[in-house]
């Protein structure tokens, strides 16, 4: 038997060090290689992070914005993305070493394979630095130079109250209509709502010509224009006018309107606004329906509003049973003929208070002798209206009644067992602290909100007496009152029974406060005829009740 | 001692320069430089020739030869072999040889006594190699590479081998060439070595990316440190690279 050594690798001598190695491809030791060949040489060592300190939010390039946290996953994505050369070699591990949060440095431990010769693959570990740098993304500065919004929407009515306003952030809240918005500002006469986009102001503004009617003019300011890539940066602003008549309104229509719908009286009463608006002459009980781009092509202004209403005694009613009917032939019992003799209530003039005027009517289904309601008195207006001075003087009557009215009641407001919600309140300038007022109208402070407050209780009260137009809007319980309210009731019956148990005591003044107490019920649960919302009507406050609670 | 030096900007010294112990052979470049490194260091012993072959200046991988002769491929022009002629000593016997394979630098190595060709050589180019560098031929191959003037440089004292050569086939070659023999690198890890080294009994010529350790082995295999120490330098380098890796 012979021995055989093992067959022994052959070495050459590394060509740098000397050491014997097996010979590979660049005939080099590992060290050596390492030594001449940087695998990481087309990776840069150091880079930047952009970071908004506004918004903590990173540049993930080339344009987004993202929230990360330090040694996140997304916080490695965006600084690998950063590295240029990184597409060269093989990625095999990337990690953060930890550096001090403030330090604005954020270290980065990569390892990468390259292919150095054929077929020698080198792996390498190394370290990225990055410095944070701090600055302000397009978003915060846009924030930053107030220039936030893109599209306007300036909503006016040239009214002296607020109440279409009122009604109309009421219509906005149901329907989530200010979803996009991003502020609100009243401005004179009106609204400005803002936005950031342009489609969104489109909305707006197609969903305030389904309610109310309105005339829209569109214009634009160029901001900025890049000469180049032929990108221009608009402002748009859309001037949305509401028609300047409101419900209860007197109009007195031209001649020719008149004639076109159905040579209809010229006084008209305007008792419902949609996206049209409604008449009705309380005459003949005609009534005629105005759409707003015809309303707009001839506009006419009211002749008489709702602050001019005075209140007239019910001396007397008879309907004549005749009811309005409507376009489609439908009788609406709502409105029935009557004449009605009536006398003013708060006489200013020597003469007037036992002055009886003879009224025709359309609210015979509603007035009873004895009743008071609101009219316009015509016999005493001086109107400066060349329509009302073109009616012949025959056809002038004496007086014009709108409205059932109901005794004024400051408990009325006290017993509203229901609430509205209100937009969030901005003041138009956030310096003013005090800013009051209702939701989005009324911030202007001063005598504006005091008359802002009067519009909203008699929008209240108009929401009470009207079914229809409550049926467009959301009424939420409140539970505060009816928490206070079943608190009195209890009180009141505890009451009762200890005036059962010591009759005999203090006569006067348990009978003093019993009374008081009676006359609380009665305006809270309704003997008297005062309209109310009832119970099934309201929804509840979800919000309220979790805050609350 | 070996030199290093470089042509135009080029390490692959061996493709512009063939060497033997009667004659050096350069090409014609844009400078001296190159010619007068061989010059200075051979000028007093050999003839140091400018010369080209077939209009280009890839003299030593396009010839082969040794103290005896030297085999020029078929492309060659009168011109240029009349002027090989009038260069070149008496004793060497220039032959023009008609070789498909016509880089007869790259597919024969040579040193006086012994040549390995390419496997696929023309017999008739084997008989004429014999007859004018009287050298025994050999059809062999380095570290399975046909190329054997490419991948190899051989002198009378030693040999120099591409790195991959198994320890099987050193020991044959070594036998044949009746050298010590060495698979190692020149130019920094270059396997080619024929295009990186040029080489004689006394005298050694190497790229300018060769590294100390890649000057210290060729000068040990080809015992070019003077004295009979070199040898023994060698032979222990050899054993101890055989020894300590068997």
């Amino acid at each position: 038997m012979e021995y055989h050594a093992p067959a022994s690798q052959h070495m050459v001598l590394c060509a740098d060090c000397g050491t014997p190695i097996q010979p590979n491809n660049a005939n080099l030791c590992l060290s050596c290689l390492r030594n001449s060949v940087d695998i990481t040489e087309s990776i840069p060592k150091q880079a930047t992070v952009n970071f908004c300190r506004n918004c903590e939010r990173y540049l993930n390039p080339p344009q987004s914005w993202v929230q990360a946290q330090l040694e996140s996953r997304e916080l490695l994505a965006i600084c690998l993305k950063k590295l240029k050369g990184l597409n060269k070699v093989r990625l095999i591990d990337a990690g953060f070493i930890w550096t001090e949060p403030h330090s604005k440095r954020l270290r980065v431990k990569l390892t990468v394979q390259k292919e150095v010769f054929t077929s020698t693959i080198l792996q390498q570990i190394f370290e990225v630095e990055y410095v944070v740098q701090y600055g302000q993304c397009p978003d915060c500065t846009r924030l930053a130079a107030k220039n936030t919004w893109r599209a306007m929407v300036q909503v006016r009515q040239k009214v002296t109250h607020k109440r279409t306003f009122l009604y109309l952030e009421q219509l906005i809240l149901k329907h989530n209509a200010h979803r996009d918005t991003i502020n609100i500002s009243e401005k004179k006469d009106g609204l400005d709502f803002f936005y950031t986009q342009r489609s969104h102001a489109v909305k707006m503004v197609e969903f305030l010509a389904s309610v109310v009617p309105i005339k829209t003019t569109k214009s634009e300011q160029v901001i900025s224009m890049d000469v180049h890539s032929s990108t221009v940066n608009y402002k748009f602003t859309y001037s949305v006018e509401i028609a300047p008549i409101c419900k209860d309104d007197l109009v007195c229509l031209p001649q020719r309107t008149a004639r076109a719908f159905g040579n209809i009286g010229q006084l008209v009463i305007c008792h419902r606004i949609t996206n049209s608006l409604r008449f009705i002459d309380p005459v003949s009980l005609q009534v005629a329906e105005i759409p707003a781009e015809k309303y707009w092509r001839e506009p006419f202004p009211a002749l008489a509003a709702i602050p001019e209403l005075i209140e007239f005694l019910v001396l007397d009613v008879e309907p004549t049973g005749r009811y309005a009917v409507g376009h489609n032939g439908a009788v609406n019992r709502k409105f029935e003929e009557a004449d009605a003799q009536v006398s003013p209530l708060n006489a200013g003039s020597f003469g007037e208070a036992d002055a009886v005027y003879h009224a025709r009517t359309h609210l015979g289904a509603l007035l009873q002798p004895g009743d008071t309601v609101l009219g316009y008195h015509l016999r005493v207006a001086n109107f400066n209206s060349p329509e009302w001075d073109s009616v012949h003087p025959e056809r002038k009557p004496d007086v014009i009644l709108v409205k059932k009215s109901y005794p004024e009641r400051k408990k009325r407001s006290k017993g509203r067992a229901w609430k509205l919600k209100s937009m969030a309140k901005e003041a138009e300038d956030p310096s003013s602290e005090n800013a009051v007022g209702r939701g989005a109208v009324g911030r202007r402070g001063g005598l504006d909100s005091q008359r802002v407050e009067k519009d909203y209780e008699l929008f209240l009260r108009e929401l009470e007496e009207d079914e229809e137009m409550r049926a467009n809007i959301n009424l939420y319980r409140d539970p505060k009152k009816e928490e206070e309210r079943r608190r009195r009731k209890e009180e009141q019956t505890r009451r009762t029974r200890m005036q059962d148990e010591m009759q005999d005591d203090e006569d006067d003044d348990d009978a003093a406060t019993d009374a008081g107490f009676t006359t609380d019920g009665e305006s809270e649960w309704g003997d008297d005829d005062a309209p109310r919302v009832r119970m099934e009507e309201l929804l509840d406050d979800l919000e309220e009740m979790n805050i609350e609670e | 001692m070996a030199v290093r030096c470089q042509f135009e900007n080029s390490s692959e010294i061996g493709v512009f320069a063939r060497l033997t112990n009667a004659y050096c052979l350069v090409a014609i470049g844009g400078s001296s430089n190159f010619y007068s490194t061989f010059e200075a260091e051979l000028g007093d012993i050999i003839p140091v020739v400018h010369c080209s072959i077939a209009g280009t200046r890839l003299v030593g991988r396009l010839t082969v030869g040794n103290r005896h002769g030297l085999l020029v491929p078929s492309t060659t022009t009168d011109q240029e072999l009349q002027h090989l002629r009038n260069c070149l000593p008496d004793s060497v016997a220039i032959q023009r040889v008609e070789e498909r394979l016509s880089a007869l630098g790259n597919v024969i190595a040579c040193n006086d006594y012994v040549a390995i060709v390419h496997p696929d050589l023309d017999r008739e180019t084997e008989e004429i190699i014999a007859d004018v560098l009287k050298v025994e031929v050999f059809r062999q191959t380095v570290g399975e590479n046909v190329l054997v003037g490419s991948y190899s440089a051989i002198s009378n004292q030693g040999a120099l081998t591409h790195p991959k050569t198994s320890l099987q086939d050193q020991d044959e070659l070594s036998s044949l060439l009746q050298v010590p023999l060495v698979a190692g690198t020149v130019n920094r890890g270059s396997d080619l070595i024929g295009a990186g080294l040029v080489v004689n009994d006394f005298a050694a010529f190497c790229g300018t990316d060769a590294t100390a350790t890649e000057i210290s082995v060729i000068e040990s295999v080809f015992r070019l440190t003077g004295g009979q120490r070199s040898g023994e330098v060698v032979n222990e380098l050899r054993d101890a690279l055989v020894d300590s890796y068997a």
